[in-house]
């Protein structure tokens, strides 16, 4: 890549001379922060993506956006109570995640909505809740933070959670998948058969509230879902089951980790925005390139076959 | 090889309006029926109702103790969900196998040879997206076949589905009967009714009639069914007859 170069300007990442050692391992060989950045969003990439895959065949996808702003009243409270802890705006997230959930289905039930909408009207009102309660005990820069995340702040408790969080999901997964499957491709057999699809779905729900916690530590509540659903979305161009759409949603998720931490120390510009524009770039790709119904196979056809 | 399901005074309401209307009568043990009557009949809820899936607001229901394997209809399915074919046909071990136990060869080899029986044998690994509405029905009778329950509910099994592929179905229908199970099928083809279902249930809200095809489906109480109102009386009082 002949680029010209100008003689009198700080190192430019993009010089020719850079090597492939200084642009993709120096980061983190130097900075633990980076590292620690490193394995929250690996952490999150794992396990977060295959739960966006069940919410997107749930034709859920907005659901997971919904709990991010619907946490944040919960983490107010805590924050208000305890300052920037993990625990106690965990806690006060989880309740507010659960609460949101099972209140919207309550909700649509005891009024005969529809649960979209009902959704839709709690988080608009948890958002600019959590924004206000937020306002009463910090300034701005605490409220950007919760609002943007900062992944380049992630503790040691933090991070203890983001991994527990995904082993938690992980083991849940392997655990419940046959059922999550049968609960997304045919709920009225689940139901004849007796498989409990109630109770499944009350675990996964609970699940994407966690997941969309640990991610609200690095990413914000503004962010918080870009790392579960873009690759999600992504991946139904490269798999046609349920199990290969995860494995591709994770390893997107993945590659878009480390890709955006790295753009955002070269480029120098914020992590959180950084990863999920990554993500996002893969999800264009995706559309574009991807051999399940991209846009490419689409106009690249090839000659029919003989029967 | 099972018992009847008896029908005591059943009556099944979508928010207090009566879908089906005191509805009293038992399906024997082996018969077929064919449960005819207009849209907005109530059929479609009677079979989620027999399958326990719809609440009874008064009456009761008498299953026997065998398991009731239900084909809901081909549109409340997604069909562009990315599973294949042999995954689809396997969860009719759901009952055996549950949400944990292994699926061995055993079970493999019944759900291969139920696809082969539909007349889709090679469509194991294909994505049930691109099958035609057709083979998609033939595919949920080879998930039937792989539950092997004595009692099927069959809701409207062959609607959107060529001449040929019926055919194919109904002889899976007839052999169901031929083996003694209990097979109800709601159905809109008076013509199939009448050459294949020896019983049949004219439903249109109230039972019109419940019996031997021929005499079910006489002048009479095909005139009374067509007289339904289609839609409910919003200014309905509370049911008069005595629960």
């Amino acid at each position: 890549m002949p680029r010209p170069v100008a003689a009198a300007s700080p190192p430019d990442p993009l010089l020719p001379d850079f090597g492939l050692h200084d642009l993709l391992v120096a980061p983190f060989a130097e900075f633990g922060f980076l590292r620690r950045a490193l394995v929250g969003c690996l952490a999150l990439a794992v396990a977060a993506p295959p739960l966006g895959v069940f919410l997107v065949l749930r034709r859920m996808s907005l659901t997971a956006d919904v709990l991010a702003h619907g946490i944040l009243p919960g983490v107010a409270v805590g924050f208000l109570v305890a300052g920037l802890s993990v625990t106690a705006m965990s806690l006060g997230g989880l309740a507010a995640g659960l609460l949101v959930t099972l209140g919207a289905g309550a909700l649509s039930r005891a009024t005969g909505g529809r649960e979209d909408s009902t959704l839709a009207a709690l988080y608009l009102v948890a958002l600019a809740l959590g924004v206000v309660m937020i306002s009463m005990g910090a300034g701005s820069v605490e409220l950007t933070n919760l609002l943007f995340g900062s992944v380049l702040g992630v503790d040691d408790p933090a991070l203890v959670m983001m991994a527990g969080v995904a082993t938690l999901t992980l083991l849940s997964l392997a655990l419940a998948w046959r059922p999550l499957v049968l609960e997304c491709f045919d709920p009225s057999f689940a139901a004849a058969e007796r498989a409990g699809g109630g109770l499944w779905h009350m675990l996964f729900m609970g699940l994407v509230v966690l997941n969309v916690l640990a991610a609200f530590q690095a990413l914000g509540t503004l962010m918080a879902v870009g790392l579960m659903m873009l690759p999600a979305v992504a991946s139904r161009h490269w798999a046609r089951s349920v199990g290969g759409m995860a494995y591709a949603a994770s390893g997107i998720a993945i590659l878009a980790s480390v890709a955006g931490i790295l753009a955002s120390y070269h480029l120098d510009v914020p992590t959180g925005p950084a990863v999920v524009l990554s993500a996002g770039l893969a999800w264009a790709v995706s559309v574009v390139a991807g051999p399940v119904d991209g846009v490419l196979a689409r106009v690249v056809r090839r000659r029919h076959l003989a029967g | 090889m099972s018992g009847a399901i008896r029908l005591r005074d059943v009556t099944l309401s979508h928010e207090r309006h009566p879908a089906v209307h005191h509805l009293s009568g038992e399906f024997a043990p082996g018969s077929l029926t064919a449960i005819v009557g207009p849209n907005g009949a109530g059929k479609t809820t009677l079979l989620r109702a027999i399958a326990g899936l719809h609440p009874l607001d008064e009456g009761r229901i008498e299953r026997p103790a065998e398991r009731i394997a239900l084909l809901p209809q081909m549109s409340a399915l997604d069909r562009t969900f990315p599973i294949a074919c042999l995954d689809v046909a396997l969860l009719g071990h759901w009952s055996r196998a549950g949400a944990f136990r292994a699926i061995g060869s055993a079970e493999r080899a019944s759900a291969e040879t139920a696809l082969e029986a539909v007349g889709l044998s090679g469509f194991a690994k294909r994505p049930v997206g691109s099958l035609s509405a057709g083979q998609f029905q033939r595919l949920l009778f080879a998930r039937l076949l792989v539950q092997d329950a004595p009692v099927i509910l069959l809701d409207e099994p062959f609607n959107a589905v060529d001449a040929r592929t019926a055919a194919d179905l109904l002889r899976l229908v007839r052999v169901w009967h031929g083996q003694g199970r209990t097979v109800v099928a709601v159905l809109h083809d008076l013509e199939l009714v009448r050459r294949e279902f020896p019983q049949t249930l004219l439903l249109a809200r109230d039972p019109i009639a419940w019996g031997g095809t021929e005499e079910a489906l006489g002048a009479a109480n095909r005139l009374r069914a067509r007289m339904m109102a289609e839609s409910w009386d919003a200014a309905a009082g509370r049911c008069g007859i005595a629960a």
